[in-house]
């Protein structure tokens, strides 16, 4: 019945005792595959060794090139293809480009953070999730453990640490 | 039921589970309208091809169905325009701005007041569109699109120009916060949906979110980094919006003080329509627990703090009229005052100025009747602020030769209600198909701020059935 789809599912009700059975489970030596939470709990992410997100790089990169095309944009378009000289005055002045810079580089960081975000966590339109338990989106935390991944414990043992980190249920389910 | 705090209120009260959060907000998605609903969208419906009608005759026989003139060449629209972007802005400031302020009362009206912002700046671009007359060929005018007109590029000194990027960045970047804080609430929904239509429009909507804690790590990174580039941009829409009169040369125009003073204007009026449209939300969904009286006292507590910021503005530009010794400036402001738009001058002054004031009241400020009453006043005043501003500095400039006075006609009030019943119509419509509160946020914070919470360890309260695991 062990096949590498198999998963073991520990249903837990509270975040503190989710927290806390992470940390129990690990150190028993099991590799959790994933917990789905219905709201994000604070610590989690530390507590199952992940590291912390590179989104702010992402965003900041997106954020220079917005600035970098905006200007290179309104410099060619007012300074070189189409010179307009209003009143004498000068046609590439830097002060009347700064709004349009502002809001470009907001545009830029912004989708081009929220286009990363989408594309890493693989979340598009008819996504297809994989649903371990439904109550995972209402009120219950969840934590999967692939059997494939841990073949060196014995099934009922993961089952019995399981238990043990205050599940307060424990299902198989194969995906 | 104990609260933790003696310093804090619940902000969750009626001791919810996560479960009752769950429960109460998917059961108006998931039920059958009701009359009540069905009767309200046909109301905006209504009001909507009414107004649909006086706007496609100003498309058929351009703008000159307006009361506009030689002299008032910006009326109505422009003051719509400015009104309704300034609705716009709480939705930002209580997601965005409170957000980074870690003010957890956001939670349960953020989602409400989002939706606001991007239907009120829906409406709120339909005026500078409208008015250019021909808007479908409003592209080639407004965007740095290569034409046939030669290497002919739109002005980029012009504040009309810094508009269009704002506005449209506002829109697009509000809008993409919104759907982000959206997709773990549409997999709750999807996760319980009996239906097929329902499981395949709220599965396509959800992105096949699973909550996972990866996921979730990510999604706070960024909602907190687009709460960073809303809050400038939101700051940097109403100052580029003010700009269009700032840097014109008009008397009343010409004022430094208008950036920060249209974006506490913005503000005020802003939460002012977020507390109209969620006392009757509230009421008719049943979220007193979500919503509470603190919530509206807390938001009452704003409107005084830039209904007082706007007050001080308005005698700064005053004084500011005399001190400057110009005698256009000082004939604008007198003008203003006892001119013969004296009437809307007091409007403003009335419900901008003093009856926010009221507020300093405890007494008024947690009474729900009164709140609705003058969240709707100050509604009222703000429009006639940019009235007052944008109407008697037009009416009457330099040359007395050319002073006229502008009197709207219908079509000018067509149009704005069909920017009524749009904004309406797309409400009720978000309030029934879209879950009306953060789910995840307020399940988030039942644990620190719900009446229910004791501090004590979850098993002695019972919110666990398992006792916490052995130490190994």
């Amino acid at each position: 019945m062990m096949k590498n789809n198999n998963y073991l599912i520990g249903v837990f009700s509270d975040e503190d005792v989710l927290l806390k059975g992470v940390k129990y489970v690990r150190e028993a030596g099991v590799k959790i595959h994933e917990c789905y939470t219905p709201y994000p709990v604070h610590g989690l992410g530390h507590a199952l060794g992940y590291k912390r997100s590179r989104l702010p790089i992402a965003a900041f990169i997106f954020g220079v090139l917005g600035t970098s095309l905006a200007l290179l944009m309104q410099y060619y378009m007012m300074g070189i293809d189409w010179p307009m000289i209003i009143g004498g005055k000068n046609y590439t002045s830097l002060p009347t480009f700064f709004p349009v810079t502002f809001e470009l580089t907001v545009l830029l960081s912004a989708f081009g953070m929220v286009i990363t975000f989408l594309v890493v966590s693989d979340l598009r339109p008819y996504g297809k999730a994989k649903v371990f338990d439904l109550r995972a989106t209402d009120d219950k935390h969840i934590m999967a453990i692939d059997l494939g991944k841990n073949k060196q414990t014995e099934f009922s043992q993961i089952k019995k640490i399981l238990q043990d980190s205050g599940a307060v249920e424990v299902n198989e389910k194969s995906l | 039921m104990e609260i933790t705090s003696s310093v804090r209120k619940p902000l969750v009260t009626g001791g919810k589970t996560i479960h009752d959060v769950t429960e109460d907000i998917c059961r108006h998605v998931e039920g059958k309208p009701t009359v009540s609903w069905l009767l309200a969208l046909a109301t905006s419906l209504g009001v909507l091809v009414i107004g649909a009608y006086a706007l496609v005759m100003t498309l058929w026989d351009g703008i000159g169905m307006w009361g506009l003139n030689k002299t008032v060449g910006w009326a109505w629209d422009i003051t719509n325009f400015v009104w309704w972007v300034g609705i716009g802005h709480a939705g930002t400031l209580i997601s965005a701005v409170l957000l980074l302020f870690r003010q957890k009362w956001r939670t349960s009206i953020n989602r409400a007041a989002e939706a606001m912002t991007i239907f009120a700046v829906i409406c709120a671009a339909m005026f500078p569109v409208i008015h250019m007359g021909r808007p479908w060929l409003g592209f080639y005018w407004a965007l740095p699109l290569p034409n046939t007109f030669g290497s002919l590029w739109v002005n980029f000194n012009s504040p009309l120009l810094w508009d269009v990027f704002a506005i449209s960045t506002y829109f697009s970047v509000s809008l993409v916060f919104w759907y982000i804080g959206l997709v773990p609430d549409f997999a709750s929904i999807r996760d319980r949906a009996k239906g097929i239509v329902s499981k395949t429009v709220y599965g396509a909507l959800s992105l096949g979110w699973t909550g996972s804690a990866k996921a979730w790590e990510r999604y706070e990174s960024v909602s907190l980094i687009l709460a960073g580039l809303a809050t400038p941009l939101v700051l940097s829409v109403h100052t580029i919006v003010s700009f269009d009169f700032a840097t014109s040369v008009i008397p009343g125009w010409h004022t430094t003080i208008f950036p920060p003073y249209f974006v506490a204007g913005a503000i005020f009026s802003g939460f002012a329509m977020v507390l109209t449209l969620m006392l009757i939300t509230r009421k008719v969904y049943k979220l007193e627990d979500y919503i509470t009286i603190n919530h509206i006292e807390l938001m009452n507590i704003i409107i005084i703090v830039t209904g007082s910021i706007v007050g001080v503005a308005y005698l700064t530009e005053l004084f500011m009229a005399w001190y400057s010794g110009v005698e256009y400036e000082q004939y604008a402001f007198l003008n203003r005052a006892t001119g013969p738009y004296w009437w809307a001058y007091a409007t403003m002054m009335t419900c901008n100025v003093i009856s926010p004031q009221l507020f300093w009241f405890k007494k008024i400020r947690t009474n729900i009747v009164a709140t609705f009453i003058l969240s709707i006043v100050v509604n009222i005043g703000m429009w006639f602020e940019r009235f007052v501003i944008i109407v008697t500095s037009l009416h009457r400039d330099y040359l007395p030769s050319s002073w006229a006075m502008f009197t709207p006609t219908l079509y000018d009030v067509g149009v704005y209600l069909f920017t009524f019943g749009l904004f309406f119509t797309c409400f009720f419509l978000f309030a029934k198909f879209f879950p009306v509160i953060n789910m995840a946020e307020v399940k988030a914070i039942l644990r620190s701020s719900s009446e229910k919470t004791t501090g004590k360890d979850p098993v002695e309260t019972g919110n666990v059935l398992k006792p916490t695991p052995k130490e190994a």
